[in-house]
């Protein structure tokens, strides 16, 4: 598993949080988009959205024991990279920006 | 001459493999190319007709390989180009009357003298699928921008890579510039992002397809046409052309619809 910190993932979760949608947020390309990214983890690993959910609260009592993490700003994704799948997680730290 | 072996898939039923697989054929074919078309829908042929060679079938692939027939005597002649041929699936068999190891044997036959040996995949993962995809090289996945077709293609990309065949190719079919500008398509690059894959061409939607197959006759044929035009590209990058992706943008709209599909 590859923990990295992702840029300017900070900035985008702020202007949700103020209530701003850019247009392309409510197009329903976006949404299939997001739908297909779902399902897409799911037929790729064959986990269920119940195991990834706890799979993902396993991690993070694991990676708080160590590390502070900001446990809201959690991804996690199935990328398919040339000839491997790779389970991809960003844990974003508390404080850090 | 050993030529390659590519299988045209899919998944999800209706993206237009069939149509895909003649328009490719065709286009390789006008570049004097010696290819063999072979339809491995056994059951629910179809490439016969998008060909417009329908009236021509007296043997089929399932002739072949229970010996009832040359294989000569079942490859059919394209009306256009010489070098073109078809070996048409049975239509009153089902998909085990052929094994994966018969197709790999017939294939291997086959590519001696040929450029391209071009296999049409049934829809779905079962046994068809198996053995179109036995014996080939490349493969060739057809998508459109729905969610159904994506999520198909990125379950065949698995599929593939657990057979041995590596670095599939995809094109995404009947793309609308209209709803993709207007956010209500998923782009080029939305689906290149998601499926991971090597862009091998894009083929806009057009009316004209539905007229060409209803003449059987390929709209590689129909200079005119853009999707014409993109088959024809498409079969250029699979003799190994470095090809730019063609551009869909409408007049006003090139820098935001470049901006979408990541061509600036």
């Amino acid at each position: 598993m590859l923990v990295y910190p992702k840029q300017g993932g900070i900035k985008i979760d702020i202007l949700k949080w103020l209530g701003f949608k850019s247009k392309e947020d409510k197009s329903s390309k976006n949404v299939a988009k997001e739908r297909l990214q779902f399902v897409l983890v799911q037929d790729r690993i064959k986990l269920t959205s119940d195991e990834m959910a706890s799979m993902k609260k396993e991690l993070i009592e694991v990676l708080t024991k160590y590390i502070d993490v900001d446990s809201r700003k959690i991804e996690m994704d199935v990328k398919r990279e040339d000839d491997m799948t790779a389970l991809v997680a960003n844990f974003p730290l508390k404080g850090s920006r | 001459m050993a030529g390659k072996t590519i299988v045209v898939t899919s998944g999800k039923g209706g993206v237009g493999k069939t149509t895909s697989t003649a328009n490719i054929g065709t286009a390789l074919a006008m570049h004097d190319k010696k290819v063999c078309l072979i339809d491995a829908d056994i059951g629910l042929r179809n490439l016969d007709v998008v060909m417009g060679l329908e009236n021509r079938i007296v043997y089929d692939i399932v002739d072949v390989v229970e010996n009832n027939c040359r294989m000569e005597q079942a490859m059919i002649r394209d009306k256009r180009y010489d070098g073109l041929f078809l070996l048409p699936a049975a239509q009153t068999r089902d998909k085990t009357s052929v094994t994966p190891y018969q197709m790999k044997e017939l294939i291997e036959k086959l590519k001696e003298d040929m450029d391209y040996v071009i296999v049409d995949s049934p829809a779905g993962i079962e046994q068809g699928f198996k053995n179109a995809i036995s014996g080939a090289d490349r493969a060739v996945i057809i998508t459109t921008p729905e969610v159904s077709a994506v999520r198909d293609a990125d379950r065949i990309i698995g599929l593939l890579e657990a057979e041995g065949i590596h670095k599939p190719e995809v094109v995404i079919n009947r793309i609308r510039v209209d709803m993709v500008e207007k956010g209500d398509m998923m782009g080029i690059e939305d689906m290149i992002e998601i499926l991971a894959i090597e862009l091998l061409g894009i083929v806009p939607e057009d009316e004209g397809i539905v007229v060409s197959t209803n003449r059987g006759e390929p709209i590689a044929l129909n200079d005119k046409s853009k999707a014409g035009q993109a088959y024809r590209n498409i079969a250029r990058r699979i003799m190994g052309e470095d090809l730019p992706i063609m551009k869909l943008e409408k007049e006003g709209f090139l820098s935001r619809f470049k901006k979408l599909v990541g061509l600036s």
